[in-house]
């Protein structure tokens, strides 16, 4: 009874968003990627909570990722959106191939602290790093697909594909990943480590692999953002901008790879409106939400979904 | 005498462990025939569960070595000797606790699978388990059925009954076909009526699937219907090591271990 | 040589107001077993009512030198109202979750009161220059230091001494460094942790709130004080161990020697460098300089 319809409806919403979001308004576009790109953030945190771990560091490669996007431009003069984000995947993952030999000795807290200082250290490093910009940052050169640079009607529908594309096919990579042995044994790391030591697996090397997975997602989406703003500041390293991810995570679950961009597109929506509504209540309006999601539905909105699209998953 | 050799899966040769002023472990010489049933009794802190971590590599002895069917696994690592066939089962059943039986299976299969390197990114269809050479759902329903637990599979492993529990734990030990299957105290936590069907369940498939045991038990009525041979322990020290009938009645035995049971 | 005393002075300084900022959170964390982000909150909160309270009782008449005591009032107010209203109304409800997550409920409450600050106060900064100003500067050679300075440290002083004495003089205290050092056995005790859990949470809160109503003459009291002092003040648990409270001296006086040396001899350093420290700790002594916590590491 295995019915397994989270590829098919992955390719479907890729379509619905390819085909719809020609018809969006510019604003909403723009949003649309912005979204798109936080949740492949999160799909790249999945994994890891379902470990039982929680990042408050993503944000490290989410920046690392946007600077060296953006440093294509500048040093080298590539504006191709996909190289970007290929820049920025690829250095995230080996910084964090390197970090992942410390941090996945670590659980619980201390594992979020370290994670988290180690995203501090960057943000310290680039707001004193002047060739950079500082504090400031700096602008990034329109993006070009394969070449071609889009005019200016289609320059945000053009980047929602992009990163629609890039965003499903990231989703049915995981998805598929996350059904492999080293996928299963995830959540039997979270609930008895040693356990899964005494059966001769180890937890450290799950965890260092699927840490390099999370930190190369979250380095292409950075890259991706950085093309979308057109600029780049240390912000993005910024521990509250980590605590964002996290709280999108939360707020998805981790039941599904298509919660994260659900939770993500939920939390911008929340974001504008309440923002729009009133500038100084929608951190409120968040934690408030965050509040009720741990007290009263702890597995994520995916839970009120979850059912249909259950199968093989551990 | 090379016949014998090649008939002993395990052989501990002058074992010697002690942790500062305490003697955890003295010249302890154990050779262990293939498909053997073998029970270590003894007081707590006599030495038994030494014993076992030293043969599945948590503990390096301070003299003495182990070899595992002809090859020496004294220095080797926890973790490599589990992958060579030696598997335990814990006092305490240790459980994925918030997946429901049949996950708990598929899960432990997944660990076999990783280490075998099977059933990658990259690969297609349903991975085959090693040492049973079938896919990874079938062999799962296999391993739960031969445990009779294929009426829990839906039930999280956290509201299962003690019995059920234990079997659980025995079974998950057993997902990755091991040689030597290291049994702590199986029946321990169970209920008296149902601690035979327990050691008949856990022998039917031993002897099925070929494997050697050694059980730590404290109850003595199990031990004696189920071991074929005792190894008792008292103060780090082999005290005892003969088939139950004569074990049982041995004045130190009975000294050192039995008379204490009563406590 | 100078340049060596104006490290040293510039670095006890800044120590002393670490030292402040974070006692509160190590105190919390080793009762409570709990990282609290209401932690930011608190001493914004402090901040902001010293401030807005000092100024309205100055344009009052209130005779200047008063301020002081203005200022340690606005914090014991906002933590006696605070924080039981937070610990009875929440917290107690959740101690029964994993760490992680009741980090994650204080800091979705440090969210809501974030806004809450701005709803009150605004977003515009606010001065409260008098207490800062009335002392006038000192001299040590040829260096200058406000003398309000010394305040800063006097306050670090009589927190760090006074929550020493409270805890090893006290009944209530020793009750509370069983509850750190070893929870099994205060319980096996009969201690009725919970009970204790609202008059630490109140206390950390309380020593937060000082914290932030002694740095409000210094700066202008904005927002985002909060946030910077959450990441800083875990710097300096972290270094010092979680829990420790003369970890968190340590780890304090650290923290400020190492940054007032960054910030003469390598200013491009400065900001990161705190968190170099806390990874390194991290990395090599986990539990930090002074162990209580285990460190969760397999």
């Amino acid at each position: 009874m295995r019915s397994d319809r989270t590829p098919q409806f992955l390719l479907a919403m890729l379509a619905v968003v390819l085909v719809g979001g020609y018809f969006l308004p510019l604003w909403a576009q723009f949003l649309l990627t912005i979204a798109l790109a936080k949740g492949l953030v999160v799909l790249g945190l999945l994994p890891l909570m379902r470990t039982g771990l929680v990042s408050f560091g993503q944000a490290l490669y989410y920046c690392l990722g946007a600077y060296a996007g953006g440093a294509l431009g500048l040093q080298f003069g590539i504006t191709d959106l996909f190289l970007m984000m290929l820049a920025g995947g690829v250095s995230a993952g080996v910084l964090a191939a390197l970090l992942g030999f410390l941090l996945a000795k670590y659980r619980g807290i201390f594992f979020g602290l370290l994670s988290l200082a180690l995203s501090m250290i960057l943000y310290g490093l680039l707001v004193k790093t002047e060739s950079l910009g500082s504090t400031d940052g700096f602008n990034v050169e329109q993006f070009t697909l394969f070449g071609v640079r889009p005019d200016q009607p289609m320059v945000r529908y053009s980047m929602l594909v992009a990163a629609a594309v890039v965003c499903t096919g990231a989703a049915l990579a995981l998805h598929r990943y996350l059904g492999t042995p080293l996928g299963l044994m995830a959540p039997a790391i979270r609930d008895n480590e040693i356990r899964v030591e005494y059966m001769g697996g180890s937890a450290r090397y799950a965890i260092h692999v699927i840490y390099i997975i999370g930190a190369t997602l979250a380095g292409a989406a950075g890259a991706l953002v950085a093309a979308a703003v057109g600029h780049i500041d240390p912000e993005m390293a910024y521990w509250t901008q980590s605590g964002e991810f996290v709280f999108i995570a939360i707020l998805a679950g981790t039941g599904s790879v298509i919660a994260p961009f659900l939770g993500a597109v939920i939390f911008g929506v929340i974001h504008s409106f309440a923002f729009d509504f009133s500038p100084n209540t929608w951190q409120m309006v968040l934690g408030t939400a965050l509040l009720l999601i741990i007290v009263f539905l702890p597995s994520g909105l995916w839970s009120l979904f979850g059912r249909r699209f259950k199968a093989n998953e551990g | 005498m090379a016949e014998a050799r090649n008939n002993l899966i395990l052989e501990a040769t002058g074992l010697n462990k002690s942790f500062g002023a305490v003697t955890a472990a003295k010249d302890i010489n154990i050779a262990v025939e293939r498909d053997s049933f073998v029970g270590l009794i003894g007081t707590n802190g006599a030495g038994k569960t030494t014993f076992i971590n030293m043969v599945t590599g948590y503990l390096k002895p301070d003299t003495g070595n182990i070899v595992y069917d002809g090859r020496d696994i004294t220095a080797l690592q926890p973790r490599d000797i589990t992958r060579l066939g030696i598997c335990r089962s814990f006092q305490i059943p240790q459980l994925y606790n918030s997946l429901n039986v049949f996950e708990n299976m598929m899960v432990g299969l997944a660990v076999v699978l990783h280490n075998a390197g099977r059933g990658g990114f990259f690969s297609s269809g349903e991975p085959i388990v090693p040492g049973r050479d079938k896919p990874l759902r079938a062999v799962a329903e296999e391993i739960l059925a031969s445990f009779d637990l294929t009426s829990y599979r839906s039930r999280s492993a956290q509201v299962l009954p003690g019995g059920v529990r234990k079997l659980l734990d025995i079974a998950l030990t057993m997902v990755a076909a091991p040689k030597i299957l290291l049994l702590d105290e199986p029946t321990s936590g169970v209920s008296s009526e149902e601690k035979f069907g327990i050691m008949e369940m856990v022998m039917k498939v031993v002897k099925d699937a070929g494997a050697t045991v050694l059980f730590v038990e404290h109850d003595m009525e199990v031990v004696s219907r189920f071991a074929q041979r005792v190894i008792a322990f008292a103060d780090g020290q082999v005290i005892c090591d003969a088939p139950p009938e004569v074990a049982l009645v041995d004045p130190d035995v009975l000294r050192f271990v039995v008379g204490s049971q009563r406590a | 040589m100078d340049h060596l005393a104006a490290v040293f002075f510039d670095g006890i300084i800044y120590s002393s107001w670490l030292f402040t900022a974070a006692i509160g959170l190590t105190l919390i964390y080793g009762v409570m077993k709990i990282l609290n982000l209401t932690h930011g909150s608190f001493y914004a909160l402090g901040a902001y009512a010293a401030a807005s309270l000092t100024g309205a009782l100055l344009a009052k008449g209130m005779p200047p030198m008063l301020s002081y005591a203005v200022l340690l009032g606005s914090a014991v107010l906002v933590a006696l109202v605070l924080a039981p209203l937070i610990e009875r109304g929440l917290l107690k409800h959740m101690y029964a979750k994993d760490e992680v997550v009741i980090m994650l409920i204080t800091y979705a409450l440090f969210l809501i009161l974030e806004d809450t600050i701005k709803l009150i106060w605004g977003v515009n900064p606010y001065f409260i220059a008098e207490p800062y100003g009335l002392l006038g500067s000192i001299e040590f050679g040829a260096l200058i230091y406000p003398t309000y300075s010394l305040i800063i440290i006097f306050v670090a002083l009589a927190a760090g001494l006074g929550l020493a004495w409270t805890l090893t003089g006290t009944r209530v205290g020793k009750l509370l460094l069983t509850v750190i050092h070893d929870p099994e056995i205060a319980r096996a005790l009969g201690i009725n942790v919970g009970r204790f859990y609202l008059v630490t949470f109140t206390f950390g809160s309380l020593l937060a709130a000082i914290g932030g109503a002694f740095t409000a003459p210094t700066m202008s009291v904005v927002p985002a004080m909060g946030v910077e002092i959450i990441v800083l003040s875990f710097a300096v648990v972290v270094i010092g161990g979680l829990g420790s409270l003369p970890g968190a001296a340590i780890g304090a006086i650290i923290v400020g020697l190492v940054r007032s040396a960054s910030i003469h001899y390598a200013p491009q350093l400065e900001l990161f460098v705190i968190y170099l420290v806390m990874a390194l700790v991290l990395t090599f002594r986990p539990r930090g300089l002074f162990s209580i916590a285990e460190a969760r590491k397999i």
